[in-house]
């Protein structure tokens, strides 16, 4: 391992460390703006130019590699005069337009200038001006602010796999652009907004709507997919202005998807700020206790049997133990979690779990994608699944309905159960694959078991995960892709039939033909409402979608940045959500609203603080004491019922990215996306003309 | 004075035919088989004998340069690369060579690549030279058709391939790293070194780079020794080396020359003089637009090799040597190669994407007077500021020219300056 010396601190560091990254474990920070420890390394901007003894020049730290006795300074007035030089350059043509700029105030420029800049300029001549470039509704553009650092066009070429940003023009005329000015067509193409040292690529939705130090910024959990990923609420007030990513390695590193980032607006709109109830066939503005005079009208007298409760995707583990409580105390054991109709077996956990971890991609050298389109059901996995793609070490497969544009290659396999089946019995040349990998992985994706059938694919592949030897010493290859950030905490707590009890099918079904005759939907809209039949529906969320307009009673509720909740990622990871905003109106935290009526209904829960609900929670599922932590499950004893499969293709459960959940329904920002990427025409922008 | 026996361009002027045959009669393709028989060790060692630098400009020597590749090959193959991309301002010796005696070229190739265990190479030719593309492609194919290259080449059970890559006319992409991301059909920027491309050249294998006049030599190298080629010239600027002298002589022409000549007795001998006589000299630029040029005072008796210029803090670069006579407006001809530096940097690295356009503007201003005379220091401050903080050397040669002229014509620069204030501005003549 090499040895050197930077300002005389001796550092010995990995093979393969840059100059940059050994003088950052000697303490010493050195500017940059090219370089991001995430991307390739393109040393174009030199602020990170230090001085190498016996070297004629002074190099740029980020792309030099630390070699053995290698003397280096960063702080003499060479790399000093050095690096100032590089600042002027860089803001002769910039156009310090600081004050109205949304970057302001977290601007990598602005900062690195109070070190390296100098008070005033020595420019006489004319600044450059850029004529900005539409790259769609999500980012805006001030391409007379780009320091032409290239992260953007590096992020979209190596994460999102997109090569549509790039380089137009020579020299002083070089120009960042999308192809053709069109929208970039990624899940992820947010984050170069974040990666942008200066001002040029802004967030559009949130352009000029606030000042980075007026934020309050709360960290949170991100719950419009199962991936979890780390989150910063930024509020104003009472109103979130915008979501950023946090790092967590293990989940979502730095990066954060399009619909996670920006359905924030879909948080005003349609909201249910007070309960309604339905009277002579029209849902009316009512006070709480006229709601729970409502309920306690129609469910009490009613025996067990007769009620049902269903849980949607976005639902947080604590109404859920709240509403699981309630149901037994009422003697139904009528829940379920699975709108989807995903044939889950819920007693064997690791049956039901992304057990090797998403950063357990990192490892896998070979990956069976099975009904699933990872890129629409959680994109941030699949970036993931590109990131170990692009080191060559993978082989990757897939058996859907049709053959998706992924961001990587991979061998198509077939459409349906048959492989699968194939594979399973090691009559598929895959299976070798599989069978001689190392740490091998199959992802079952919702679409390949959320289908009358789905017991017996699901056996299927817990007959490949033992034959083919995807379980192994400190290894479990067997992934279950979900799609719900609720499902796997539902999982957990049981929030599924009990004895005798009736799952989603069963419920509508029973709905129709009057045998149950109340039904809570807790945030559940992905059902078919219109098989409720005559039953009282009562629906307990955040927006006025499906579940609502089919209600006889709603109970407005909060989402899920407006509430203290524990979510469970796919891979069982236990997260803690934190309130980062008020809920509009009336509505509360849907915990306290279930408390609230258990009281007229003769069932007091028996908490009457988060603390004590959580309490129970732990009785319930004792692993989510381990916040933040996976929470693995021993492979054994068998899930799924082996059976018969039918021909039909396995089709993801996600047909548009962008419109998965009510929030995202309710949001202008993703219906724009959405219209799209369905390839509505694009606005046409000054250089078209 | 370079005798004609030890000339190695001797259809440089193109009297004689380029094709196959005519080019058998002046001794190419004499026997290739037997220097190849020689080995690779004894072919790089006779390189390194002759002291041969690199007749790109920057003056590595060629012998060790080819050392670097790998002598064993971790399966990756390697590749030699001819950048015959010559567009430094100036310089027009590798057009010739590749118009008149392309099979030199094309016999270095195979020599100099099977001293490096290369399976092919690339000549990289400026797009701009059709002409010299379609002869170049013409005796490739007769080399092909003799069985010179090809399959079992020249016999000795060696497979070569040599092709041609026309570029698209961009001045950075004569810079080897640049010229090779062009190659692979990227945008033409240069590359971060290291690696170097003796490690990570060509789709990721060992490559070398070399100029053609640096391959096209080494054939004649080999057959004649080392030896001579190092007892041509002066110790450590060994060799003949051909020489473009343009601008405000009597005759302008490429010229092979021993390394070292006196610059006047190059100018005088060859290109029939300074245009009305020595006196007349304002200052020369003697190694292609990018090197700082030099007054008459020093043109009076430096010599023209590498060590020489650079003890006068200009440099030899492709030997272009760029006469300019009184009558020359010698601010805006370096405002002129300021615009072209702006022109054609890439604009990937700060200092030279901003600096150019920068230091281009305030030589336009200086050119009318219209400025101040602190901006002088300035301008030089600016220059250094580029220069050595890029990561090719482009950023290098667009700062040079701007300090050689600081440097030698300060007085010439204020009086304008002075001019313009007092109400009586310099009309800028023209640079031509």
């Amino acid at each position: 391992m090499p040895t050197l010396t930077i300002d005389g601190i001796q550092v010995t560091v990995e093979p393969g460390t840059t100059v940059l990254q050994a003088c950052e474990l000697a303490g010493k920070e050195i500017p940059r703006f090219c370089y991001h420890e995430r991307l390739t390394i393109a040393g174009n901007c030199r602020m990170c130019l230090v001085e190498q003894e016996k070297a004629p020049k002074p190099i740029a730290s980020c792309a030099m590699p630390a070699a053995d006795n290698m003397v280096i300074k960063t702080d003499t007035p060479l790399v000093k005069k050095a690096r100032e030089g590089v600042m002027e350059f860089l803001l002769i043509n910039h156009p310090l337009d600081c004050p109205i700029c949304d970057q302001g105030g977290e601007c990598d420029l602005q900062d690195q200038s109070m070190g390296y800049g100098k008070g005033s300029s020595r420019y006489d001549e004319n600044k450059r001006a850029v004529t900005d470039k539409y790259m769609g509704p999500l980012i805006e553009t001030v391409m007379t602010r780009c320091i032409q650092c290239t992260r953007c066009i590096r992020f979209a070429q190596e994460v999102a796999g997109v090569p549509e940003l790039g380089a137009i023009g020579r020299g002083e005329d070089m120009q960042i652009t999308t192809y053709l000015e069109q929208a970039m067509t990624s899940e992820l193409s947010g984050n170069v907004i974040d990666l942008c040292p200066v001002g040029a690529l802004t967030s559009k939705p949130y352009a000029f709507t606030a000042r980075a130090w007026e934020l309050r910024k709360t960290e949170s959990i991100d719950a419009m997919d199962a991936v979890g990923a780390n989150i910063r609420v930024d509020v104003r007030g009472r109103e979130v202005m915008r979501v950023l990513p946090r790092l967590n390695e293990d989940v979502n590193e730095e990066w954060l998807s399009d619909k996670s980032r920006f359905a924030y607006d879909g948080l005003r709109n349609r909201r249910l700020d007070r309960p309604y109830v339905r009277k002579n066939g029209k849902l009316q503005e009512a006070s709480w206790a006229e709601a729970f005079a409502a309920i306690a009208a129609h469910v009490k007298g009613l025996q067990g049997s007769q009620i049902a409760a269903i849980a949607g995707d976005m639902a947080c583990t604590e109404s859920m133990t709240a509403l699981k409580d309630l149901m037994g105390k009422l003697g139904s054991t009528n829940l379920d979690c699975r709108q989807d109709g995903a044939q889950i077996d819920p007693s064997n956990r690791a049956g039901y779990l992304f057990n090797s971890g998403i950063a357990g991609i990192d490892e896998a050298d070979a990956i069976l994608i099975v009904g699933s389109n990872p890129r629409r059901e959680a994109a941030l996995i699949n970036a993931r699944l590109r990131k170990r793609y692009l080191t060559g070490k993978v082989k990757i497969a897939l058996i859907g309905a049709d053959q998706p544009q992924l961001t990587y290659k991979y061998e198509y396999l077939g459409a349906g159960a048959a492989t699968l089946k194939d594979i399973a019995e090691g009559k598929h040349a895959f299976a070798e694959v599989l069978k001689g990998a190392q740490k091998p992985m199959l992802i079952l994706g919702q679409g390949a078991i959320a289908r009358a059938d789905g017991a017996a694919v699901l056996a299927l592949a817990k007959q490949a995960a033992d034959s083919l030897g995807l379980v192994k010493d400190g290894w479990n290859g067997f992934n279950m892709l979900h799609t719900a950030a609720a499902r796997v905490g539902a999982l957990d707590l049981g929030f599924v039939p009990g004895q005798g009890g009736k799952d989603v099918a069963g419920i509508l079904a029973g709905a129709q033909s009057g045998e149950i005759k109340a039904v809570w939907l807790l945030g559940a809209d992905e059902i078919d409402t219109s098989k409720l039949g005559s039953a009282f529906v009562i629906y307990q969320g955040s927006h006025g979608d499906a579940g609502a307009k089919r209600a006889d009673v709603i109970l407005p509720g909060a989402a899920y940045v407006e509430k203290d909740a524990t979510w469970v990622n796919t891979e069982g990871r236990v997260q803690l959500g934190r309130r980062a905003a008020a809920p509009p109106g009336d509505a509360r935290e849907d915990w306290s609203i279930i408390r609230a009526v258990s009281e007229p209904l003769g069932h007091k829960l028996p908490y009457d603080n988060l603390g004590m609900l959580r309490r129970r929670m732990l009785e319930l599922a004792p692993h989510f004491s381990g916040v933040d932590k996976r929470s693995s499950a021993a492979w054994g004893g068998a899930f799924g019922t082996a059976g018969a499969v039918t021909d039909a293709p396995f089709a993801s459960t996600v047909a548009d990215f962008f419109l998965t959940n009510p929030i995202a329904r309710a949001s202008a920002t993703m219906a724009e996306c959405s219209a799209l990427a369905r390839g509505a025409a694009q606005p046409k922008t000054g250089t078209h003309d | 004075m370079l005798q004609d026996k030890d000339r190695i361009f001797t259809n440089l002027y193109g009297q004689q035919s380029w094709r196959l045959e005519a080019a058998r009669k002046r001794g190419d393709w004499d026997n290739t088989k037997a220097i190849l028989d020689k080995g690779q060790d004894w072919i790089i060692d006779e390189m390194k004998k002759s002291g041969l630098r690199g007749r790109g400009g920057a003056g590595f020597p060629t012998g060790m340069k080819w050392s670097f590749m790998p002598k064993q090959s971790d399966g990756r193959p390697s590749y030699l690369v001819v950048n015959a991309d010559e567009g430094e301002p100036g310089t027009c010796k590798d057009r010739d060579m590749m118009r008149h005696d392309p099979h030199k070229l094309i016999e270095g190739c195979l020599v100099a690549g099977f001293a490096m265990r290369a399976v092919a190479a690339y000549i990289y030719i400026r797009g701009e030279f059709f002409r010299e593309a379609e002869n170049l492609q013409g005796a490739i194919d007769e080399a092909y058709a003799a069985g010179l290259i090809g399959k079992n080449a020249c016999g000795s059970g060696f497979d070569f391939d040599v092709y041609i890559h026309r570029g698209a006319g961009a001045y950075i992409c004569g810079e080897e790293t640049a010229l090779i991301e062009s190659l692979e059909g990227k945008k033409g920027q240069p590359r971060l070194k290291p690696p170097f491309p003796a490690n990570m050249g060509v789709w990721g294998c060992p490559t070398t780079v070399n100029n053609v006049e640096s391959i096209a030599v080494a054939p004649t190298i080999l057959r004649r020794g080392g030896e001579w080629f190092a007892g041509i010239g002066r110790p450590n600027n060994t060799g003949t080396k051909v020489f473009c002298i343009s601008g405000h002589v009597n005759k302008p022409c490429n010229v092979e020359e021993e390394m070292g000549i006196p610059l006047k007795e190059l100018i005088e001998k060859h290109a029939g003089g300074v245009r009305g006589g020595w006196d007349n000299l304002l200052a020369v630029i003697p190694g292609g637009s990018s090197v700082p040029l030099l007054p008459k005072s020093i043109c009076d008796d430096v010599l023209m090799d590498f060590d020489s210029l650079r003890a006068q803090r200009s440099g030899l670069g492709t030997a272009a040597v760029i006469v300019m006579d009184k009558s020359t407006d010698v601010v805006r001809a370096i405002a002129r190669l300021s615009k072209f530096y702006k022109h054609e940097s890439c604009g990937q690295c700060t200092p030279c994407r901003e600096g150019t356009g920068w230091m281009w503007r305030v030589m336009e201003r200086l050119v009318q007077g219209k400025a101040e005379k602190r901006e002088i220091d300035m301008l030089l401050e600016v220059t250094t500021q580029v220069e050595g903080h890029t990561i090719c050397a482009l950023g290098d040669a667009a700062a040079w020219p701007i300090q050689g002229l600081i440097r030698h014509f300060r007085g010439e620069i204020e009086r304008r300056i002075d001019a313009y204030h007092t109400g009586a501005p310099v009309l800028p003549a023209a640079a031509e």
